[in-house]
């Protein structure tokens, strides 16, 4: 490389170098106000023109969060049982279903799968009208496990597409040495091959995490009973919960409790994040 | 592949999700069909009226403008996601530790739930005391706050993009990314040696390689816009006048707020519709350009 090239290189580099702490700056901008305005002494965040900094540390607007109506933990509460559930349920389906495609012989397979994942292709927002007479008539409507079922309809395709990728790329010599020894199909998917899908199984619940605690307006449409609320139908509803007016301090205390799963759920896992996107993208 | 006497052991396993898909997909998909034919209340009685809710919307204004509305929103929203996005792939698709941070974060807005994301925004925009208003006027972008959403739905609009480009531009990038890295440093080493410059090599070898995923991603964007709820309902609630309702939130007004729920079906179908053959139009577009 000739003198002049270096320099440019060098040059270049520290021009994306610039532009990437600019972009950093701007993405984390929205995210760290809210962190800062969370911790604001009470009345503060009102304050007209508003500051960057809060003046002290106080963790009140916490305080008023977790007193307000229910309580904070009722609507945690709501919010993780509702993802457990739908964790639950996408990974039980999603393995069988995978295990069955990839590891059988069924006729009309690729029927069948075309069944089970057309959901890919129909929004579900445009379901939530029969939905909802379905379930008031089961009498599951505000309900956890109610909602925790359209949470699981909607990740179900993704999940069976990934798990059956996932089981089809176990090496069969695993599954020959096993069937030899006599196991039944049951044994087989529990010992051979559970246990060399766990990636897979791992994706799943990650994406059934996200999409069951964030999800909102099947929350918002299916838990109309208060103590029901969901995290995030809860803290719209708090907007103007507050002697009818909005305590923006307090409510960016509820956004960020929001956010704490996602976010370190997000970061730990991000391997199994990015793979699983490129699954369910190349397809 | 297992072998075992019968055929009917695999189709054991698969059952349990063809009933759950048959009872909560399949089923809800047939009965929304059948409710868009009634004049359907919640407490009432139903009535068969055969087409009149497909005539009723052909006639409200409102339906249209909700229509129009959620169209204008991803004709604006999806070149600036796929343009922003690229641009951002690019420069974070090295291997240094800074460019990977940045690509880290970039992303992490993904992740938050669309209610957190519109009520943080929200905020920033709101006219006394948001923040991103005032760091707009201490950069000397604008001389005074903007009261984003109120009698102005242009406005509104663009605070709407605004917040859902922060909040899903990482989303393209990070699949943008993917694509750039898999194109083999031969065929760039290549063309650096050929002389061709940076910009170059990027429009006529790295873009046209990236031709699918661009594709998908334009797909599942417009797709995304095209559903938009959360959003306006928490920023702009519709205001002013309806001017930015979308078409999933007219459907939502019409089934939960009026109980009106066989034309709540009967709207649903017809956005269904519209999402489901975009989506066969660029499937098309996407096989018939790999034929070649």
């Amino acid at each position: 490389m000739s003198l002049l090239k270096k320099r440019r290189a060098g040059r270049n580099s520290y021009l994306i170098a610039a532009i990437c702490l600019a972009l950093v700056a701007v993405m984390l901008f929205p995210l760290v106000m809210s962190l800062l305005t969370s911790v604001k002494p009470p009345g503060e965040a009102a304050l007209w023109p508003p500051n960057y900094l809060p003046s002290r540390l106080s963790f009140s607007n916490y305080v008023e969060m977790y007193k307000y109506q229910a309580g904070l933990p009722l609507y945690l509460f709501n919010s993780f049982s509702v993802a457990f559930i739908t964790i639950g349920g996408c990974v039980i389906l999603a393995s069988l279903t995978g295990f069955g495609l990839a590891r059988f012989s069924i006729p009309y397979k690729e029927f069948f799968f075309l069944l089970l994942i057309c959901g890919m292709m129909i929004p579900y927002q445009t379901l939530l009208t029969p939905l909802y007479i379905m379930f008031s008539r089961l009498g599951i409507q505000n309900t956890r496990v109610g909602l925790a079922i359209v949470h699981t309809a909607i990740q179900l395709p993704f999940s069976i597409f990934l798990m059956r990728h996932s089981f089809e790329a176990v090496p069969s010599e695993l599954e020959e040495a096993a069937v030899i020894d006599g196991c039944n199909s049951f044994q087989l998917l529990w010992r051979i091959f559970l246990p060399s899908v766990v990636p897979g199984i791992v994706t799943v619940a990650l994406f059934a995490f996200l999409t069951s605690w964030n999800e909102f307006i099947g929350a918002l449409i299916f838990m109309n009973k208060e103590t029901m609320f969901t995290l995030p139908i809860m803290l719209v509803a708090s907007r103007t919960g507050y002697y009818g007016s909005t305590d923006w301090g307090i409510l960016q205390a509820g956004v960020v409790i929001s956010i704490i799963p996602c976010v370190p759920v997000y970061l730990l896992l991000q391997k199994y994040y990015v793979s699983g996107l490129m699954t369910g993208a190349v397809k | 592949m297992y072998s075992t006497k019968s055929k009917y052991v695999g189709l054991l396993y698969i059952t349990p999700a063809l009933l759950f898909v048959a009872a909560f997909t399949l089923y809800p998909l047939g009965q929304l069909f059948w409710m868009s034919l009634h004049n359907w209340s919640l407490l009432g009685g139903t009535r068969l009226i055969g087409v009149g809710n497909y005539v009723r919307a052909y006639q409200d204004p409102i339906f249209w403008s909700a229509l129009f509305f959620t169209f204008k929103y991803t004709l604006y929203l999806t070149p600036i996601l796929m343009i922003l996005g690229y641009l951002i792939a690019l420069l974070t698709s090295g291997t240094s530790r800074l460019v990977k941070l940045a690509r880290a974060i970039v992303f992490i807005p993904v992740v938050i739930g669309i209610g957190s994301s519109s009520l943080l925004w929200v905020w920033l925009f709101q006219p006394q005391i948001g923040l991103f208003n005032r760091l707009l006027v201490d950069l000397q972008v604008i001389p005074k706050p903007l009261v984003w959403f109120g009698a102005d739905a242009t406005l509104g609009l663009w605070g709407v993009i605004i917040s859902i480009t922060w909040k899903v531009v990482g989303f393209g990038m990070i699949l943008f990314v993917v694509g750039i890295q898999s194109i083999p440093t031969e065929i760039i080493e290549g063309a650096k040696l050929d002389g061709a410059s940076y910009w170059q090599r990027v429009r006529k070898i790295i873009v046209p390689l990236n031709y699918r995923i661009i594709l998908l991603v334009t797909l599942v964007s417009a797709i995304g816009s095209m559903l938009a709820f959360e959003q306006f309902y928490i920023m702009t609630t519709g205001a002013p006048e309806n001017q930015t309702i979308t078409s999933v939130y007219w459907i939502y007004t019409n089934s939960f707020t009026y109980f009106k729920l066989g034309y709540g079906a009967t709207l649903s179908i017809i956005l269904m519709l519209i999402v489901v053959i975009g989506t066969a139009v660029q499937i098309t577009l996407t096989r018939r350009r790999s034929g070649e």
